[in-house]
């Protein structure tokens, strides 16, 4: 979501980069640049203000080193600047994610109280949280919706928690916010539940009433984390949001949603600025998993055009099946690699995010990633290759030479492709196998490490 | 949720008291700045920043303060004055954009598509629209396009409820636009005169999501070659700049014809509306001030701009 700024503060530092001093009207200019890099990240101007404030101070009078240049050196501040900002601690490797997840640190059912403006995305959020609690922690989780505003809410968070299989509160129809809350703690303890999600109405601040009713539930329940929920989007009124919502219910933390859409997220900066309480989780998707920790050093660092390198290796670990891997590498060497085993190649690619998502993270690529975008070579051109390959016969599937002129025509308009589409596929398959057969020769390690190669797609250069 | 409420005169009360917080404190800082005292660069950089602070953009708010500053600079100015002075640049540039939602009456039904990202209002909305157009003496029919989240049929159908319009909907994760396409034809069969039709929320930024969107607006021609007759983007008041984003790509992959901004009746002051307008010149329809079925009122250029500025009584 960073990705924008991150042009931006590499245009500057390109400029900077090629003096051989940098100058005080240097620092100035770039600064003057950063900041309105940040207010059109809607990044909120006092935070701005004070972000920039603080940057000058470090920089100016900042002995540059010898093995640095100038450009760099600001980079550094800068980017120092901005995970100190986003709450990471700077130095010493400083990778961690600040006391980062959700503190479970109570006497069961430890109460987490999910509260934010409508449309912020609380009801997922929770559904994702009692997910990953339940996963990951291997908590026993219930989930409970105190929206009783808009239509159909309980029944979301309740369809939501079958999918997550973690329990919901049955639903009481005409029930009170804070009575939900009171039976959710109840049956929470009596069922041995370690930890208690409430998902609020969606309320604005400044509604008093709504406001009060909220304080209510936290009186009645004494939540451990009082989670803000808020969109990546948000404009200059996350201030406002984040502010509000701190002094009036008490935050311990926010979580941001939609990261994996296109804002510059500003709003990230801003709230946590003016709470001073952490970014915990992140959501990048709509999936019930797609809920990750916050790391401010990385996205400092993908505001800066550094890359998320850690970020990419995390997520190739996660996507791609150890077991499945070494399975395909054994079929490859012997060359049975048939086109049931390249659909899912092609769908691991995919799971990972598709090519645009991983180029984001590469260092230095925010610039190609924008041509790709253009050239709209990515998701696309996965899903039309595994279409084609789905409009094979299971036969055909296992024995490509079975495709004569009249099968390619056929899979064609199966496929709603052409036959060139068909042809180019078979033809990469084709060079596939030939060369999984010579490196198998080579031994599975190479074939581990070069990937699979012929697919045709990346060729980043 | 009243949704009986319905005086006409009221509207204007509640727009103005949605925008109060808002507007307060935009007038408050204006006053701050301007009661009495010389418009210099500095006085000029202020109010350049209040504009940023309620989210026009950097680069709408120097032209505004530019703007401003032209006959005024160095002088003594009043702050009401500079006030009126920048209602009067916001409405004149929102003015054009202040056309409602008209349903041609020629067609049986008039297609409405309802797009936005996830959690803008877009379900909400059709309630709204629904209420409106069903006192306004229309058949309205719904269709709950949302198949993916959940309970969003069920919300949509309680809207149906509450307003009095058939909703037609299918099996969840049902295919989108195989509802849309049947829930056309049962429209031309009822003859119906105005046809919402929810979607899923979905960021312009997914491109396979928005050849979803795209998909349905294919299907819907081969019953309608002319329809969707109307692609509304409904955008959340709360977000900052990527709002243009957001128009830009929805407008470049389905053909937004126009927007309804939602929950301004927050601390959110909408001001990125104007730098929309500038950018895109799209009509904005309607602005959501409010959760209950009247909240829907017709955009006013005039009345925005000041109930922006703190001018509306």
């Amino acid at each position: 979501m960073f990705d924008s700024l991150t042009g931006k503060l590499g245009e500057i530092f390109e400029r900077l980069r090629k003096r051989a001093a940098l100058t005080p009207a240097d620092v100035d200019e770039a600064l003057r640049e950063v900041r309105l890099a940040l207010l059109e990240a809607d990044v909120a101007l006092p935070v701005v203000k004070d972000f920039i404030a603080k940057t000058r101070e470090k920089a100016v009078g900042q002995e540059v080193l010898r093995s640095v240049t100038p450009g760099q050196m600001v980079i550094k501040i800068v980017h120092d600047e901005l995970v100190r900002t986003l709450g990471g601690r700077v130095g010493s490797g400083g990778s961690e994610a600040e006391a980062g997840d959700i503190d479970l640190a109570a006497v069961p059912p430890v109460v987490i109280l999910m509260v934010g403006l409508q449309g912020s995305g609380k009801t997922t959020t929770t559904a994702k949280l009692g997910l990953r609690l339940r996963q990951r922690d291997r908590k026993k989780v219930l989930m409970a919706s105190l929206d009783v505003q808009r239509p159909a809410a309980q029944e979301q968070l309740a369809v939501l928690g079958q999918q997550a299989e973690v329990k919901t509160l049955p639903i009481v129809a005409g029930q009170p916010p804070v009575d939900i809350a009171k039976r959710a703690v109840m049956a929470a303890r009596l069922e041995g539940c370690d930890v208690l999600l409430l998902d609020t109405a969606g309320r604005l601040a400044i509604d008093d009433a709504l406001m009060a009713e909220v304080a209510a539930v936290r009186d009645a329940t004494n939540p451990h984390e009082t989670l803000l929920v808020a969109d990546a989007m948000t404009g200059q009124d996350a201030v406002n949001v984040a502010r509000g919502f701190n002094e009036k219910v008490g935050l311990t933390g926010i979580v941001l949603t939609r990261v994996d859409g296109d804002a510059r997220g500003g709003a990230a900066l801003s709230m946590r600025a003016v709470t001073g309480r952490p970014i915990k989780l992140i959501g990048v998707g709509e999936k019930l998993d797609a809920l990750e920790p916050f790391h401010p050093d990385r996205i400092a660092g993908r505001i800066l055009g550094m890359g998320d390198v850690v970020g990419l290796v995390e997520k190739a670990a996660e996507t791609i099946e150890r077991e499945d891997a070494e399975k395909l590498a054994k079929k490859a060497q012997k060359g049975q690699f048939d086109m049931d085993d390249l659909v899912s190649q092609l769908r691991q690619l995919r799971r990972m995010g598709g090519l645009g998502s991983m180029l984001g993270m590469l260092p230095g690529i925010g610039q190609m990633q924008k041509q790709i975008a253009a050239a709209k070579i990515d998701e696309s051109l996965l899903r039309r290759q595994e279409a084609i390959v789905m409009s094979m016969t299971k036969a055909e599937r296992r024995n490509v030479k079975l495709l004569n002129a009249s099968r390619r025509r056929r899979i064609a308009s199966g496929s709603g492709t052409s036959v060139q589409d068909v042809n180019r596929l078979v033809k990469q398959f084709e060079d596939m196998t030939r060369m999984m057969k010579q490196m198998g020769k080579l031994g599975q390690k190479g074939l581990m490490r070069h990937g699979l190669p012929g697919l045709g797609l990346g060729r980043p250069r | 949720m009243s949704g009986t409420e319905s005086s006409g005169g009221g509207w204007l009360k509640r727009l103005a008291a949605g925008l109060k917080r808002s507007s307060s404190r935009l007038s408050e800082g204006v006053s701050g700045i301007l009661t009495k005292r010389r418009l210099d660069a500095a006085a000029l950089a202020e109010l350049e920043e209040l504009l940023i602070a309620a989210d026009l953009g950097p680069a709408t708010a120097h032209e505004l303060a530019q703007r401003i500053a032209k006959d005024r600079f160095d002088k003594d100015v009043g702050e009401r004055e500079v006030r009126e002075a920048l209602a009067q640049e916001i409405a004149a540039i929102l003015a054009p954009a202040a056309r409602a939602l008209a349903p041609d009456p020629a067609r049986k039904p008039h297609v409405v598509l309802v797009v936005g990202v996830n959690g803008s209002g877009k379900t909400t909305t059709i309630g709204k629209l629904a209420k409106l157009h069903r006192d306004e003496g229309r058949r309205v029919m719904l269709v709950a396009g949302d198949t993916f989240r959940a309970a969003a049929v069920e919300q949509l159908k309680i809207w149906g409820a509450r307003t009095g319009a058939p909703v037609v909907a299918g099996a969840p994760n049902a295919d989108a636009a195989g509802l849309a396409f049947s829930a056309l034809e049962q429209a031309r069969r009822d003859g119906a005169d105005l046809l919402l039709i929810d979607t899923a929320g979905r960021l312009h930024n997914k491109a396979d999501l928005m050849a979803q969107l795209q998909k349905m607006i294919r299907v819907l021609a081969k019953v309608d070659a002319s329809a969707p007759h109307s692609v509304v983007l409904v955008l959340d008041a709360g977000i900052g700049q990527n709002a243009l984003q957001q128009v830009e790509a929805f407008k470049e992959m389905v053909n937004v014809t126009g927007l309804v901004v939602t929950k301004l009746d927050g601390t959110a002051r909408g001001g990125v509306l104007v730098a929309l307008a500038r950018r895109f010149g799209l009509p904005v329809h309607a602005i959501g001030v409010g959760e209950g079925a009247d909240d829907l009122r017709p955009f006013d250029a005039t009345q925005f701009a000041r109930a922006l500025l703190g001018l509306a009584e």
